[in-house]
């Protein structure tokens, strides 16, 4: 087990430290000088010399992405060439919109993925399964920002039910926000909860064939109780991938859909870093996505290895 | 085997439209009638008209080339660089090539590949070629996995024993044996890749990284709906269902491709 978390450690600060030269060098090669882009155009050469120096960008790349790291590591994401203030600051005020909706859309995509799973996989060639493996298609199948506009048209205009976009902030109260990321966190969560009960009925049907649920039903146990002691059980073990896996795509979705409902999340933040040509932010925000995502998936990983310790010699 | 008739029926539906637009649409796509605008749908425009007149049906006939465009080769860049490195890997597996090349898929993987796709069009700007290469670069890894994972457990059969016996080397045995076995474990997988292709494209128009004016393209039709839909919600629902239409057609010919194939997945219609 020790073995295993030390390579796994070890191929994780691999992935860390590939996945933050290519988006330093990838972002290194944007046109156009932040300096004269902060100044505007009729800026004189000497100042635009001086924020040059200021910001460091006179150094070397090599230079540069060095003190970035060192900083980053430090937990310093440097300071905004916009908005003059510390990136953590900025990042952090959008994180707590993009962080609580990307656990929202979670949470919404396992309660609904996990029953509707279950259910259709101990139906197996019913009515009911064939309508969740169609409805399952069709959930995978929708433009997940397409469905968003949809459901604003239905939920907001017709019915008033919410608010078609906007975020109220956390001070006007827990379920007022709540409220306000609630259509947002069910388009991002369909098309991942459509994939994941599809997941889990696959998961479920194999490990309902197995010998040691006939033994368990043959011993005398009801099927709901093979069910609940031995079948669930295993069959989780791929659903946890799958889920580890969605994470990114609900982090990486909620930019999508951040711009439907006009939320002030990381996403925005990203846009208008881009066509401000704040490099720093966009640097800082995708290296702490894609940290997000590896994190999860070695945790993830690890999880599996300490619950299964089949899984550790392999790979 | 009815959702592959199904699938395919869709899949023709929507490239026949595309290809007929090259020949016929029943208006020109990019003619501006402003008196015309936001009309819902009727006998002279099927699917109505939007903000500036023009007739959406025509938009999505001629959108349909956009998609299909970059979908189709965003999953030839995935092909032409995946399966070489799938077959390499699984042909020299267990050594360090093989790790390297593995470990880079791992590393793609873990980036959310709808950011880096908003970061390769913003640093090479907005435009069809860079969505193209943004969401084809997501395509390799994919499938260079599945070549390998398949080529894998081929390397074990007689008749490649036999080949290496008679003398053939690695190259050969992977271009003359190994490949065409997987061959349709890479259509299944190409059709798959072809519908994410497409949604990737239509959601990186929507927020103005794609396919940019005048060519028409889905994602940009619901962008331009955004502030409008309220009025004449058939702005938004035809290109809408024009995306979930050819995915679904694309899915359900994908699945049942696979069944085809490999009948032994087709127990209880999973």
């Amino acid at each position: 087990m020790l073995r295993y978390t030390l390579t796994r450690t070890g191929s994780l600060l691999i992935s860390l430290i590939v996945a933050s030269l290519v988006i330093f060098f990838t972002l290194e090669v944007v046109p156009g000088d932040p300096a004269s882009f902060m100044l505007g155009i009729n800026a004189q050469p000497e100042t635009i010399a001086a924020l040059r120096e200021e910001l460091g960008l006179n150094q070397s790349p090599w230079a540069r992405y060095l003190s970035w790291i060192t900083d980053l590591v430090q937990g310093d994401l440097g300071t905004s060439y916009t908005y003059r203030s510390p990136v953590s600051e900025i990042v952090a005020e959008r994180l707590v919109i993009s962080l609580p909706l990307a656990a929202y859309a979670l949470a919404l995509t396992i309660l609904i993925a996990f029953p509707v799973g279950i259910w259709a996989a101990t139906r197996r060639g019913s009515f009911a399964d064939i309508s969740v493996m169609g409805g399952t298609q069709l959930g995978i199948a929708i433009p997940n920002f397409w469905f968003a506009m949809l459901m604003v048209l239905v939920f907001a205009i017709n019915l008033r039910w919410f608010s078609a976009g906007g975020f109220p902030g956390w001070d006007e109260g827990f379920w007022v926000s709540i409220k306000a990321l609630t259509l947002p966190a069910i388009s991002l969560a369909l098309p991942q909860a459509s994939i994941l009960a599809r997941v889990m009925r696959s998961s479920l049907l194999d490990t309902l064939d197995e010998d040691y649920i006939r033994t368990a039903r043959a011993k005398g146990l009801t099927k709901g109780q093979a069910l609940r002691g031995h079948a669930l059980r295993n069959a989780l073990i791929p659903v946890l991938t799958i889920i580890g896996l969605q994470f990114s795509f609900l982090l990486a979705g909620a930019i999508i859909i951040e711009n439907v409902f006009f939320l002030p999340g990381l996403g925005r933040l990203v846009f208008q870093a881009i066509s401000q040509r704040d490099l720093i932010v966009v640097e800082s925000v995708v290296m702490l996505l894609v940290f997000a995502v590896i994190m999860v998936n070695f945790l993830v990983d690890l999880a599996y290895s300490w619950v299964d310790p089949r899984l550790r010699g392999r790979r | 085997m009815r959702n592959l008739v199904l699938g395919l029926s869709l899949t023709v539906l929507f490239v026949l439209g595309a290809v007929i637009s090259f020949l016929w649409t029943p208006y020109d796509h990019t003619s501006l009638e402003i008196a015309n605008k936001l009309k819902p749908p009727s006998l002279a425009h099927w699917f109505g008209t939007d903000h500036l007149g023009r007739d959406i049906l025509s938009m999505i006939m001629v959108g349909a080339r956009t998609s299909i465009a970059v979908a189709i080769v965003a999953v030839g860049i995935g092909i032409t660089l995946g399966v070489p490195l799938g077959l390499l890997a699984a042909a020299k597996s267990g050594s360090w090539l093989d790790e390297v090349i593995m470990r880079s898929n791992d590393l793609i993987f873990a980036f959310p590949s709808l950011l880096i796709a908003i970061m390769i069009t913003a640093v090479f700007g907005p435009s069809a070629v860079n969505a193209i290469i943004a969401i084809g670069i997501f395509n390799i890894p994919v499938f260079a996995r599945v070549t390998r994972g398949a080529a894998l457990s081929l390397w074990t059969r007689d008749y490649v024993l036999a080949a290496r016996v008679a003398g053939k080397g690695g190259f050969r045995i992977s271009v003359e044996h190994i490949l065409p076995n997987v061959m349709n474990l890479l259509i299944v997988q190409g059709t798959i890749q072809f519908s994410l292709g497409i949604l990737a494209e239509a959601a990186l128009s929507y927020v103005g990284l794609g396919a940019q004016p005048p060519t028409p393209s889905w994602g940009r039709m619901l962008a331009d709906s955004q502030t409008l839909f309220m009025l004449a919600p058939h702005i938004t629902l035809f290109p809408g269902f024009a995306i979930l239409l050819t995915v679904l057609g694309l899915n359900l010919a994908g699945d049942g491709l696979r069944d085809l194939i490999d009948p032994k997945l087709r127990r209880g219609a999973r």
